[in-house]
């Protein structure tokens, strides 16, 4: 039997391969680190002499931040996440100026920075070195005997044998080096990953920047959602005033002057009547539609499982519908999760060229996840239109994400997750009627 | 004919009372919410009943849950659907029970008295009546039922509505005889045996709803 396939060792050898390269990369880096820790040093002391240190101070610290920001690029790498935790730039202050060194010193992340310096770099050193080491000396284990014949010398050791005396002690380096080749390999991306955690204790915010980045990202979420209400209520506002309301006036007097020519002329009335009627028919269509987008009936109705369906029904191609939402949603969450499925699907009918579509609604352990994707021609840019950062922004209100998946020839999938819990199924009172 | 009526605002219970009376219905059940529904339904046997989709208390859509409930336990009873909006989600929900019997209508075809009468009238006789804005939505789609001509696809649309093989004809400007061979070959696309011919409508504007 066998106990790992081809492709699961030649797998593991290029994580070996591919760790060990990294730790080249480690080593270089980190003999790059110990003069900019020198630097670092010199900076602070420059900070005794007045008006020097606002200068240089700023510098050093732009060359420290982009090298810790590697740093952070090259763990995510490797699996380990670290946010980038600086203290957002003053707006006003100029390089060189009062307010720029405040700002820097006064950021805790600014010192925390300046203390992996040092220990990161002899770090990067010892581990890179090692990652470097252990593979040559297990191919020198292995290619010993051409070595030793080369060589021709008894004053040659390998391994646990040292010196070696004769062929016979030659052979025996062959298999320590494979196994200290295997040993080499395996213990790369670990080194990799250990380096990685330890970064991970500088570099990453403290609990307090997290929360200050946390409250700089609501700010911007806030702003955004607050702009797009307001641009919403202009536009019904607008709706409103030049349909149904209009179409109501205009009725109002249509029926006023029914009324006058009732005994005079009960034709011309009629006549009037039946135009009052229509108007108010066109009143409702246009009130009906409007409705829809504000928030459409079948959702309050059905949730968005049914209102999803509905939707995919009247569309202009065929769309599968799967999965669903046991329960409903928050209604601000429901709402908000319909139109990105909307208008992700009006992107498929308006860009894609496809000729069917499909939605999958799911909802697990508190997450919402919603995909939409076609068999279209793909090569879907998200900064070309209008479209998908709308979804984005509204899937940020609810600290939700969209990644899209659209390469040229297609098929483009957009997926959305957002983060909200289920209530039972509804029996809360909602207003309005049918 | 004895009618059930259930609509929660009293102005509009009133008016559709009034009309219905007018044109010697019976009214005689009135019922303002969601739970009193299927038991009136059940004890009064009406010819035929005109329910609002979104009922208290819940607002959401009692009244066509009520109406199907009601139709699983009297197989075909009459029942026209009102709502402020259509969705061809909920025709398809409400004749998949294959029986003839099922109108949704917009609540605004109420105004137009005479065809809205109509309307209930053939729905009592176990017709359908669906409002023209959910044929339009279908239409709207790419090719529903692929295999039908676009003159057959018309045809069908205006059955949906409920409209007689005459109406048909005087709507689309070809004599009658026209109009039954178009439906002769709905039937015979869409592989509808033969059998009564009010039944055959119904599954063909089924059909229809599925595209």
């Amino acid at each position: 039997m066998e106990l790992v396939s081809d492709e699961q060792l030649s797998e593991w050898i290029w994580r070996g391969v591919r760790g060990t390269a990294a730790g080249a990369v480690s080593l270089l880096l980190g003999v790059l680190t110990i003069p900019l820790f020198v630097l670092s040093v010199v900076s602070l002391a420059l900070c005794l002499v007045p008006g020097l240190g606002q200068v240089v101070l700023p510098l050093t610290t732009g060359l420290v931040r982009a090298r810790a920001d590697l740093e952070r690029r090259r763990s995510a790498q490797r699996g380990v996440l670290i946010a980038r935790p600086y203290a957002p730039r003053p707006s006003k202050g100029l390089p060189g100026g009062w307010r720029r060194f405040r700002w820097i010193l006064q950021d805790v992340a600014t010192w925390r920075d300046f203390a992996w310096l040092l220990p990161g770099g002899i770090i990067a050193i010892v581990l890179g070195a090692l990652s470097l080491a252990l593979p040559v000396y297990g191919f020198e284990g292995i290619f010993l005997i051409p070595l030793w014949v080369w060589l021709g010398g008894a004053w040659y050791g390998y391994g646990a044998i040292w010196p070696i005396e004769d062929l016979g002690d030659g052979f025996l380096s062959l298999p320590q080096g494979a196994v200290i080749l295997g040993l080499a390999l395996f213990a790369a991306p670990w080194f990799r990953f250990a380096e990685a955690w330890f970064a991970k204790l500088f570099l990453a915010p403290t609990r307090a920047a997290e929360l200050r980045l946390r409250v700089t990202e609501l700010t911007e979420t806030r702003a955004d959602t607050v702009d797009a209400q307001a641009a919403e209520l202009r536009r019904i506002e607008r709706d409103l005033h030049d349909g149904a309301q209009a179409r109501l006036s205009s009725l109002g007097m249509t029926i006023g002057l029914a009324e006058e020519l009732m005994e005079r002329d009960p034709a011309a009335a009629r006549k009037l009547l039946a135009e009052a009627r229509d108007t108010s028919n066109t009143a409702l269509i246009e009130l009906r539609a409007l409705v829809r987008g504000i928030h459409p009936p079948v959702l309050a109705e059905r949730g968005l499982d049914g209102a999803v369906r509905a939707l995919a029904l009247s569309l202009p191609l065929p769309t599968a519908v799967d999965g669903g939402v046991p329960g409903r949603l928050e209604t601000p969450v429901e709402s908000a999760s319909y139109f990105v499925v909307a208008e992700a699907l009006a992107n498929v009918v308006k860009h894609s060229a496809a000729t069917t579509a499909w939605v999958s609604l799911r909802h697990e352990s508190g997450l919402l996840m919603l995909m939409v994707g076609d068999d279209g021609r793909g090569g879907a840019d998200p900064y070309r239109g209008t479209g998908l950062r709308g979804i984005e922004r509204r899937l940020a209100a609810f600290d939700g994400t969209m990644s899209l998946s659209s390469p040229p020839g297609g098929p483009t999938v957009v997926t959305m997750e957002l983060p909200c819990v289920l209530s039972s199924p509804k029996t809360s009172p909602s207003s309005g009627t049918a | 004919m004895r009618v059930v009526i259930a609509e929660d605002l009293a102005l509009l219970r009133d008016g559709l009372t009034r009309i219905l009376e007018a044109f010697e219905f019976k009214v005689v059940a009135g019922v303002d919410n969601g739970p009193a529904l299927l038991p009136a339904l059940i004890e009064h046997r009406p010819d035929v009943a005109v329910v609002d989709v979104r009922l208290p208390p819940t607002f959401t859509d009692e009244g066509l849950q009520a109406a199907i409930a009601a139709r699983t336990e009297v197989p075909g009873m009459p029942i026209l659907v009102l709502s402020q909006h259509v969705e061809p989600l909920y025709a398809r929900e409400l004749l998949t029970d294959r029986t003839g019997g099922i109108g949704y209508l917009l609540k605004d075809r109420v105004s137009n008295v005479a065809q809205f009468v109509d309307a209930v009238r053939r729905v009592a006789a176990g017709g359908t009546a669906l409002d023209p804005e959910v044929v339009s939505q279908l239409l709207a789609r790419r090719e529903p039922l692929a295999v039908l001509t676009a003159r057959e696809r018309e045809v069908l649309g205006q059955m949906a509505e409920g409209r007689s093989n005459a109406a048909i004809a005087g709507k689309l400007f070809v004599t009658e005889k026209a109009v039954s061979k178009h439906i002769n070959n709905i039937f015979t696309k869409l592989g509808m045996p033969p059998s009564d011919d009010d039944n055959r409508r119904v599954l063909a504007v089924l059909a229809y709803l599925n595209g």
